[in-house]
């Protein structure tokens, strides 16, 4: 790539991709839904279990005082990763699913009446939808929504409007999953303080495809962040809320158990100050410490810059390659995208598609991607999805656009 | 699994009801509704029976879907029409153990359903197959569960 950035090098950090699929090469388009993980994780997970593995926060003994400092470590990692003010904002969830719940349950629940309102976007992955709705049916409040253009960015247009009315959240993602649009999380962040809404981001498919100065917590200004592991070459099980530390500090625990307690009676607890009061229960240690050691591989030791021009010139390669295709009707054209293109085939449903990919080695989603009122605006059921990641390059692109050709030479 | 299973899958008969799948639109007289759903992939499917004396006597059905869910709905309702509602339940048994626990179901039973057995070697398309069945099993028993199937 006329970037610099050396694809060949990445490629051979990652053993599944010289996995033959049908006796076909590997052509691994579905890093939206997880992405493949690089020798330096697996190595990591398999020496804690082998050299340091005990619980966390009690043991006296060595083996706890390992793992103990792992998996610290690795929420140093997240809070440096963010740009966090301090590790304490930071609360290890099992992922972007489950620190969205978090916010629900403990800090939004706690402040909503009946007729009170949380405002989403007709972007949102289920993840960042679900949660609302059941906090809303459990207090009387409704949702309300920004919705899409055609090209499948925001409407921002009515955003003011949507915000004048004093919703108890803002709950938006960062990169539409379905899509890959990227929406303006700064500036809509600046509107929402102005008017005294905090704002919650989904960032699930925002970190493994944004530079360092777009995931700046503190720079975005918003409320509260959420990503899973899994997405940005970690292991699945692990993920992180980042809550600015005033908001924490006052919201009650979610759930009760070991570890996020300050005194307990028969009768009665006190609990730990965050993030510990956030994470009851023996934690995914492994999965924390791998995590540490993907961002570490990823802040670090990748050339983070090269890989994401290389991923952005990627997706115009494909965009460019699918529209060429007779047949093909692409879904999502924002003018700010990263790792994503969904589409739909004239001829063939996106499932007999992806089977058919599949036998050919390539490796893409076809559903509704978690995002049913997506699929509902753009009126299909289902697409195909192609999403990049950092090991991809021209050779998987022009296996998808042959075996495409091969959808349509059996459906025509 | 080799391009074998894939011709296997994608067979003559389940590419032209894929295609153009028989026995779809609306039944005015219907006696039985079925609903169905596949909420992994989105998959709608309405059935409407007709019932007369203990016999299917009409069924059609109106949906989206792949070219499996498509054939295999096109294909049940051929295959159920004018049977006695027992044997259609039998049927539904034996094809749901053919799809989901490896039975093998004699040829003369089969008839034109055969063709689906090549869905069996695809874990993740076995849904897409047996959708239509569910919706016929909910609209036979619509005391069972509000008469709405769904695969999950």
């Amino acid at each position: 790539m006329s970037t610099g950035f050396d694809v060949r090098a990445v490629r051979a950090q990652f053993p599944v991709l010289s996995e033959p699929i049908h006796k076909k090469r590997l052509a691994y388009l579905d890093n939206g839904a997880t992405t493949q993980k690089p020798q330096v994780v697996i190595d990591a997970i398999s020496h804690h279990w082998t050299h340091d593995n005990a619980n966390i926060h009690r043991a006296v003994h060595l083996l706890g005082a390992r793992s103990t400092e792992g998996y610290e470590a690795a929420r140093a990692e997240v809070a440096r990763f963010l740009n966090a003010r301090t590790e304490r904002e930071i609360v290890f969830t099992r992922g972007t699913t489950e620190a969205i719940n978090l916010v629900a349950q403990s800090f939004v629940r706690p402040r909503l009446r009946a007729g009170d309102h949380i405002l989403v976007t007709g972007l949102e992955h289920h993840a960042n939808l679900v949660p609302w709705q059941l906090v809303a049916e459990q207090t009387g409040a409704s949702i309300t929504h920004v919705p899409l253009l055609d090209d499948g960015s925001l409407d921002l247009g009515a955003v003011p409007a949507l915000l004048a009315a004093k919703p108890a959240i803002f709950a938006c993602g960062h990169v539409s999953n379905a899509l890959g649009t990227v929406n303006p999380i700064a500036a809509l962040a600046s509107q929402a303080r102005t008017l005294g809404v905090p704002m919650l981001v989904d960032g699930a498919q925002a970190v493994a495809h944004l530079r360092p100065e777009e995931l700046d917590v503190q720079a975005l200004g918003v409320d509260f962040y959420a990503f899973s592991g899994h997405k940005i070459y970690a292991p699945t099980g692990i993920g992180a809320l980042w809550g600015k530390l005033a908001h924490l500090e006052r919201m009650p625990p979610w759930q009760g158990g070991g570890d996020m307690i300050h005194e307990v009676t028969l009768e009665r607890s006190t609990f730990a100050p965050p993030p510990a009061r956030f994470e009851a229960g023996t934690p995914p240690i492994a999965q924390a410490i791998g995590l540490g050691r993907a961002l570490r591989w990823f802040t670090r030791e990748l050339d983070r810059e090269g890989a994401l021009m290389h991923e952005d010139t990627l997706l115009r390669t494909l965009t460019e390659a699918l529209a060429g295709i007779p047949g093909v009707r692409l879904i999502g054209t924002a003018a700010r995208k990263v790792a994503v293109q969904s589409f739909v085939l004239d001829e063939a449903h996106p499932h007999d598609a992806a089977t058919i990919l599949d036998f050919a080695g390539v490796a893409v989603r076809a559903g509704h991607h978690c995002a049913q009122p997506v699929m509902t605006r753009f009126g299909v059921p289902a697409t195909l999805r192609a999403s990049l990641g950092v090991y991809n390059n021209e050779d998987d692109i022009e296996q998808l656009v042959r075996a495409l050709e091969r959808v349509r030479a059996m459906f025509a | 699994m080799d391009d074998e299973d894939l011709d296997e899958l994608y067979q003559e008969l389940i590419m032209d009801h894929g295609r153009r799948p028989r026995n779809t639109g609306t039944l005015p007289d219907a006696t039985h509704h079925g609903r169905g759903h596949n909420p992994l992939c989105g998959d709608q499917l309405t059935l409407a029976l007709k019932v007369t004396d203990g016999r299917v006597t009409d069924a059609r059905f109106e949906g989206h879907g792949c070219a499996i869910s498509m054939a295999s709905a096109s294909l049940m309702t051929q295959s159920i029409k004018a049977q006695p509602v027992e044997e259609v339940e039998a049927l539904y048994t034996q094809f749901h153990a053919l799809m989901t626990g490896g039975a093998e179901v004699p040829a003369e039973v089969l008839g034109k359903l055969a063709a689906l057995t090549g869905v069996r070697r695809f874990p993740t398309r076995v849904k897409c197959a047996t959708l239509a069945w569910h919706t016929l099993h909910a609209a036979l028993h619509p005391e069972r569960a509000d008469a709405q199937a769904t695969t999950e």
